[in-house]
């Protein structure tokens, strides 16, 4: 076997011990911490399919992130005040219902990358890092503007949303649903990875020319991968902004994309498990390094500057070696 | 039946003119040799079919489908297999992957394929970078296979490799020849056996068709003219 394969055993290992060490102990913001981890990782599952498989340097995954959450917001908030979203041509009515709201925010993200995707896609290399960051930007100054759902304030939403047969205000309980929903993208991500469009994704990386002669579309591939790419960071952000009941145009900034990035850099780059890695590495710092500095972000920036000199595979690439990897 | 027609193809890169009338036809289960010296434009005939340089002039026309009309993927699923010059097998992907990503159905399947070339199937999970130069090269055959074409192009199928490989790639295309009624182009250096496995040759020279004829009518003197050092 593999040795990374025995490195993502571990990884999934401490990722069920450290909460129910945490549980037993009574440590409820562990669980939480747990709980930011896992639905970071699923943005930055959803990022590595567009970049570690594609290839597709997205600087601009907070968008779908941001409509997620945005998503999120807007159903439960309605819901909440008992006022539709819409009266006309037909009824909308908000929900707390975690999965029709997960539902609406991974259709609304796919579609914002289907369009972001087929005008961005056109470009390669930095004009494609800038259309993208261009388009999350954009949100952000339409959030900013938008008073309806808090402009700049952001808008809170004081009940947690409901999931069938669970109750969602109890930590463990939320922690189980994003730790599912987690290992289903990662599961969904491998079998993409080892289906024929995943190979015909990663051919066309290293060679788009080549993978048309043999009567593949390299454009139709990415923007498939980018609009699965986008629906599943949407869904990140939904289950963000119901960790946090709250929404604000910073799920949509550059900072953000920046962030998720960094998780799937930090991690390795097309591992399966990178964003994982690297989302708990980097909560981790944040929660010990922050504790002693408020400029904890430096260390940080100081480790990605020798994660991408020295560990090109990132922590998983680091420590399995060369034998498994996509990217 | 003629399956491919090129007729007075001129190809320009930039301000560089490459080919300035090169015309020939395949018919269904023929081997045609296309032959002539370094940078005489064999290689950019064959990309020009494949529409991956585009044709300033001239026709191509694949089962009755006029090529420079299309892009290469949509020329690629009418039916053509493109072997390329220097193999560029898909590096990060393994043997079964690099034939998986390119599949399309028909006769052609991996199992056919290990029974062409029993080495891949030996090197079934084997990265294709770490492969050698032969078995690139087969991968890259089975890979054009493997789209169940009509008509291969082998472009420098038998480059670089130690004489006993080069045997076998040549055994391999004679069983393509005798069993499975495909089409091929191949373009190489090893006269003898082109001679041996074409049905007719097709000579290019300064980017133009200088002669075309059944292989057994190309003469040593013809040879001497147009393929000689």
């Amino acid at each position: 076997m593999a040795r990374e394969t025995y490195i993502n055993a571990a990884l999934t290992l401490a990722l069920v011990l450290v909460p129910l060490w945490a549980w037993s102990t009574g440590q409820a913001y562990i669980l939480t911490l747990c709980t930011k981890v896992a639905i970071l990782a699923l943005a930055g599952v959803g990022l590595n399919i567009a970049l570690g498989l594609g290839g597709l340097v997205s600087f601009g995954h907070a968008a779908f992130f941001g409509i997620g959450g945005y998503a999120m917001g807007i159903l439960a908030s309605h819901a909440q005040i008992m006022d539709p979203i819409a009266e006309w041509p037909f009824l909308i009515e908000g929900t707390k219902s975690m999965p029709v709201i997960w539902l609406v925010a991974m259709l609304a993200s796919a579609f914002a990358a289907l369009l972001i995707g087929a005008l961005s896609l056109r470009t390669s290399g930095v004009y494609f890092i800038m259309i993208t960051l261009a388009f999350g930007q954009m949100l952000y100054y339409f959030t900013i503007g938008w008073p309806a759902y808090g402009g700049e304030d952001g808008l809170s939403i004081y009940v947690r949303n409901s999931f069938p047969g669970l109750n969602t205000l109890v930590p463990a309980q939320f922690l189980i649903l994003a730790y599912v929903i987690l290992g289903l993208a990662l599961l969904f991500s491998a079998r993409l990875a080892r289906a024929p469009f995943g190979l015909a994704l990663t051919a066309a990386r290293q060679n788009a020319d080549r993978v048309e002669t043999v009567g593949i579309t390299p454009f139709k591939l990415r923007l498939v991968a980018f609009v699965i790419s986008g629906a599943i960071t949407g869904l990140a952000g939904a289950l963000f902004a119901d960790l946090n009941r709250f929404i604000s145009p910073t799920m949509f900034s550059w900072h953000t994309s920046g962030e998720i990035m960094i998780f799937v850099i930090l991690g390795g780059v097309g591992r399966l498990y990178g964003p994982v890695a690297g989302a708990a590495l980097f909560i981790l710092l944040e929660h010990l390094l922050g504790g002693i500095s408020d400029y904890w972000l430096i260390y940080v920036g100081a480790l990605l500057l020798g994660v991408v000199l020295f560990a090109r595979g990132g922590l998983i690439g680091t420590l399995a070696g060369r034998e498994v990897a996509h990217g | 039946m003629t399956l491919l027609s090129v007729d007075n193809l001129q190809v320009q890169y930039g301000a560089s003119q490459a080919l300035f009338g090169v015309g020939f036809d395949v018919a269904e289960g023929e081997v045609v040799a296309l032959m002539g010296r370094n940078g005489m434009g064999k290689t950019t005939t064959i990309h020009a079919i494949c529409r991956m340089v585009p044709a300033i002039g001239g026709r191509i026309v694949f089962d009755g489908h006029d090529l420079l009309a299309l892009p290469s993927f949509r020329a690629s699923r009418l039916g053509l297999g493109l072997v390329p010059e220097g193999r560029r097998c898909f590096a990060p992907l393994t043997v079964h992957e690099n034939l998986m990503a390119s599949a399309r159905p028909g006769h052609w399947d991996f199992d056919r394929i290990c029974t062409l070339f029993p080495r891949l199937g030996e090197r079934r999970d084997q990265k294709a970078a770490s492969l050698s130069g032969g078995e690139q090269q087969m991968l890259a055959i089975a890979r054009a296979l493997m789209t169940n074409p009509r008509l291969l192009l082998l472009d420098e199928a038998t480059e670089g490799l130690a004489p006993v490989v080069r045997q076998e790639i040549w055994a391999a295309i004679a069983v393509l020849k005798r069993d499975s009624g495909l089409a091929i182009v191949v373009v190489d250096k090893a006269l003898k056996e082109l001679n041996k496995i074409a049905d007719r040759a097709v000579i290019i020279e300064r980017g133009q068709t200088v002669w075309a004829g059944q292989s057994a009518d190309l003469t040593a003197d013809l040879a001497d003219r147009y393929l000689g050092v």
